[in-house]
């Protein structure tokens, strides 16, 4: 068992984990955070995206060790108050899931992109979003969706 | 407040469902957790077909964690009717034993050898590492020709061959349009053969199968939680399976994340879990890997189709020769022969003709088990019939668009009968395709065709076009049943208006995305004169909603939403004869518009209908006789499935140098 420290969703908790356990087992399991999802345990799918430190990671290739000492926040930690996370607002507002499975990895994925690349084009939402899979939408939605959320839709609320 | 709009169906609306997935609150099975659970975990044969001469599980069994490890010899009691196959497409199809854990031979990579039961999943899995299998290996067959020529490895020796079933149907003079079968002696002008491969696929909903199964809280009976499309089917095959009772069988589908067929199943995993719980005493979880779904959860297509379309010379259908192989894997699923089967009666596709045959046979293989993919043999179907006529006008020279023109139905909006015997509801194919055309510029991007191949540009321009219509709306009990499947085709709704005047709908659909709350909401609020925030839909649960048959077979609201809207119907109607006793008013006298009942001609004498629902709730000036409550219930049998119908242009342009292919444009 190994010590470790973090902060996740603004909490700040220690735990002795397994150096094998996975990031988004010790979410899930440990934390009881059911809003990280594991899709493909192979860092495929993206469902499992959180960000560690504000940049975007794929928890199920991640070992809990590696996050020690890091800022994790899940999507069970970006509204405020009570209110949507304009990125939340903006899937909602475009109909940008379905399932809503990959929901919260295509969520943080693209909390990263914004913060990489405030004002993308389509092809590189297109890019920046290639990690994460959904088998619903067919992508249209979800790209209107970081769209708006960059205040590139006319009407919409402001950038992230 | 903004004014209501005058209807709610059919207008956008922000979906009801968003909130709980988008902030990470939602009910995964793999987020339940209950006291005193274990994990399991499935061995899996590395081997497509061989014998299992024995199994040594005392090593796994002393690994710190582990509760306990099972082979099929331990379990076969608690599953005497094995994973159940629900379809019998005729009385000669042969059905294989196919025990949740394999007792002695295993017939495709995955198949289930042994489960553990540990503490947490890690340990589970930790543990499989540790029991030791012997395996003699058989001859294994994978092509569907291979395994019916003479002399074939078996996949199932008892059954002597790996011919499943043949199903043929015919209509109309096919003998005198092609000829003795081999001869080319027919009286069409011409004749195109052509063979299709339908690959195999992975359906890969992007959640994983999961099932915790458990001895209810406080009752008798068992609930399994399971990301299924299908709660009440399975609550009935769990109940075959296992012979628990199906009135101690509780299913739930929490929230599910997504299923294209693939969730459209009940698997042996789920079958274990159950008699698991049911032996150990204690609640039991099982989570698919995704290599599992790979090996496990069921494959898509997997047909080869011969395909033969018979002409005269000016591009006039006479007739369509199928005969179709199935690749069923190596068991039948739920529904696994019936898939190619159902899809027959759609090879015709939207054109007109007399002689039409077709032969399916379904053919065992040492592979995953196939079954219902996004449309379950009726996209093959389209894709056939569809390449087959571009074939034909590429043979005769014609634009692929004029052969379709020839050969569409005349408008119809009454029932019309089909090559093969189904009836389509309605069809306009002229204005559908006339307005893709107009949309597409076809005329343009056939100049530019012509252009890119006279100049001999290396970017060629490819022009697709599917015309097409689907059969939607499974579907009329009596329909299934000719297909083999029993019948019982029909859904269910109850919609109860409370005290409060809130309405609650219990569905028997199970949505995994398709947004039924909202949609359901928006029926409901317009039949009864509520907003769709009024309504709470209730679903995937067979104790909510005893009566249900699920989500599947493009189905939900054709005939699901159906009900729900006649249900709606039956509880204005009921609180139509109270209104008008509440009024003193003759029934026939009201009119009911946006919530309120009205004696016409005196719009000042109104009720609303959640004062109905409370003068209904209380049993206080009621009717002579009437019973108390509005809560009305509907099953739904359609009359007929849906045919839906549509015109598709694909551009693409293809680099003839690197063989890079780009879509450019797509038009429906």
């Amino acid at each position: 068992m190994r010590r470790i420290q973090m902060t996740v969703d603004g909490k700040p908790h220690v735990a002795d984990v397994e150096p094998r356990l996975l990031l988004i087992h010790h979410l899930r399991e440990n934390l009881g955070i059911g809003g990280a999802h594991s899709g493909c345990d192979t860092s495929s799918c993206g469902a499992c995206t959180v960000l560690l430190d504000g940049e975007s990671v794929k928890s199920c290739t991640l070992l809990t060790v590696q996050a020690d000492g890091h800022e994790v926040t899940t999507v069970q930690g970006i509204a405020e108050n009570g209110d949507y996370h304009p990125m939340q607002t903006a899937f909602h507002e475009q109909h940008g899931l379905q399932c809503g499975f990959c929901t919260p990895g295509m969520i943080m994925a693209s909390i990263s992109l914004l913060k990489e690349n405030p004002d993308p084009t389509e092809d590189e939402i297109r890019e920046g979003l290639e990690g994460n899979m959904c088998r619903c939408t067919g992508y249209e939605n979800i790209v209107k969706s970081v769209q708006q959320a960059a205040g590139q839709i006319q009407g919409t609320p402001a950038k992230v | 407040m903004t004014q209501a709009p005058e209807r709610y169906m059919g207008g956008g609306l922000p979906r009801k469902e968003d909130p709980n997935l988008l902030v990470g609150k939602a009910n995964w099975t793999d987020n339940i957790k209950m006291l005193g659970m274990l994990h399991a975990s499935m061995l899996r044969s590395p081997i497509a077909h061989g014998k299992v001469s024995n199994i040594d599980v005392s090593a796994a069994m002393e690994q710190p964690g582990v509760v306990a490890v099972y082979t099929g010899a331990d379990l076969a009691d608690l599953f005497p009717g094995g994973v159940i196959c629900g379809a019998q497409v005729d009385e000669a199809q042969k059905n294989p034993a196919y025990p949740p854990i394999v007792i002695d031979e295993v017939n495709h990579l995955g198949d289930v050898v042994a489960v553990v039961v540990a503490s947490d999943r890690y340990t589970a899995k930790d543990a499989l590492e540790f029991i030791e299998v012997d395996y003699e290996e058989l001859p294994v067959v994978t092509n569907m020709e291979a395994a019916l020529a003479d002399g074939a490895p078996l996949v199932h020796e008892d059954l002597g061959t790996n011919e499943c079933f043949t199903w043929a149907a015919a209509a109309g003079n096919v003998e005198e349009v092609f000829g003795e079968e081999g001869s080319d002696s027919g009286s069409a002008d011409v004749v195109v053969k052509e063979r299709y491969i339908q690959q195999r696929l992975i359906p890969n909903a992007i959640e994983p199968r999961a099932t915790v199964a458990m001895q209810e809280p406080g009752h008798s009976g068992f609930v399994v939680y399971t990301s299924t499309q299908v709660p009440h089917l399975a609550k009935i095959v769990l109940s075959l399976s296992t012979g628990i009772p199906e009135n101690e069988i509780r299913v739930v589908a929490p929230d599910v994340g997504g299923g294209f067929g693939s969730k459209l199943n009940v698997y042996r995993e789920e079958i274990i879990s159950l008699v698991l719980a049911k032996k150990m005493g204690v609640p039991i979880k099982w989570v698919e890997e995704r290599s599992e779904n790979y090996l496990a959860t069921i494959h898509g297509r997997g047909q080869l189709q011969d395909i033969e379309l018979a002409a005269t010379n000016d591009g006039k259908i006479l007739g369509l020769r199928v005969k179709l192989l199935d690749d069923l894997g190596a068991y039948l699923q739920l529904l696994t022969p019936v898939i190619a089967v159902s899809g027959a009666g759609m090879f015709p596709g939207v054109y007109t003709f007399g002689a039409f045959s077709i032969e399916v046979k379904g053919v065992f293989t040492n592979m995953t088990p196939t079954d219902a993919y996004r449309g379950a043999g009726r996209p093959e179907a389209a894709y056939a019939i569809e390449r087959a006529v571009d074939a034909l006008a590429r043979e005769l020279d014609m634009d692929p668009a004029e052969v379709r023109r020839k050969n569409f139905y005349e408008p119809f909006d009454e029932p019309t009968d089909t090559p093969a015997g189904l009836q389509y509801d309605s069809m306009n194919m002229q204005a559908a395709l006339d307005r893709v055309i107009e949309i597409a510029d076809y005329k343009g991007l056939r100049a530019e065709q012509k252009k890119r191949r006279d100049e001999g540009d290396p970017v060629q321009l490819g022009i697709g076009f599917s015309t097409y219509t689907e059969i939607c709306g499974l579907g009329p009990s009596q329909a299934l049943a000719g297909l083999g499947l029993g019948g019982a085709g029909w859904e269910a709704a109850s919609v109860r208006m409370l005290l409060t005047g809130k309405v609650e709908v219990a569905t028997g659909t199970s949505p995994h995305g398709q947004g039924h709350e909202t949609s359901w909401s928006q029926i409901t609020a317009d039949a009864l004169g509520v907003t769709p925030d009024d309504v709470v839909v209730l679903h995937g649960d067979t104790a909510i909603s005893p009566m249900g048959r699920d989500t599947y077979g493009s189905r939900s609201l054709a005939v699901g939403g159906v009900a729900v809207h006649l249900a709606a119907q039956k509880v204005v109607e009921k609180a139509k004869k109270i209104a008008a006793h509440m009024l003193e008013a003759a029934e026939g006298d009201l009119e009911f518009e946006g919530g309120k009942f009205s004696v016409a001609g005196s719009p000042d004498q109104n009720v609303a209908i959640g004062d109905v629902a409370a003068t209904a709730f209380m049993g206080v000036g009621l009717p002579e006789g009437m019973e108390p409550g509005l809560n009305e219930n509907m099953v739904f049998d359609p009359p007929n499935f849906t045919f839906p119908f549509g015109a598709h242009i694909c551009v693409t342009e293809v680099d003839t140098e690197t063989g890079f292919t780009k879509i450019r444009d797509y038009f429906a």
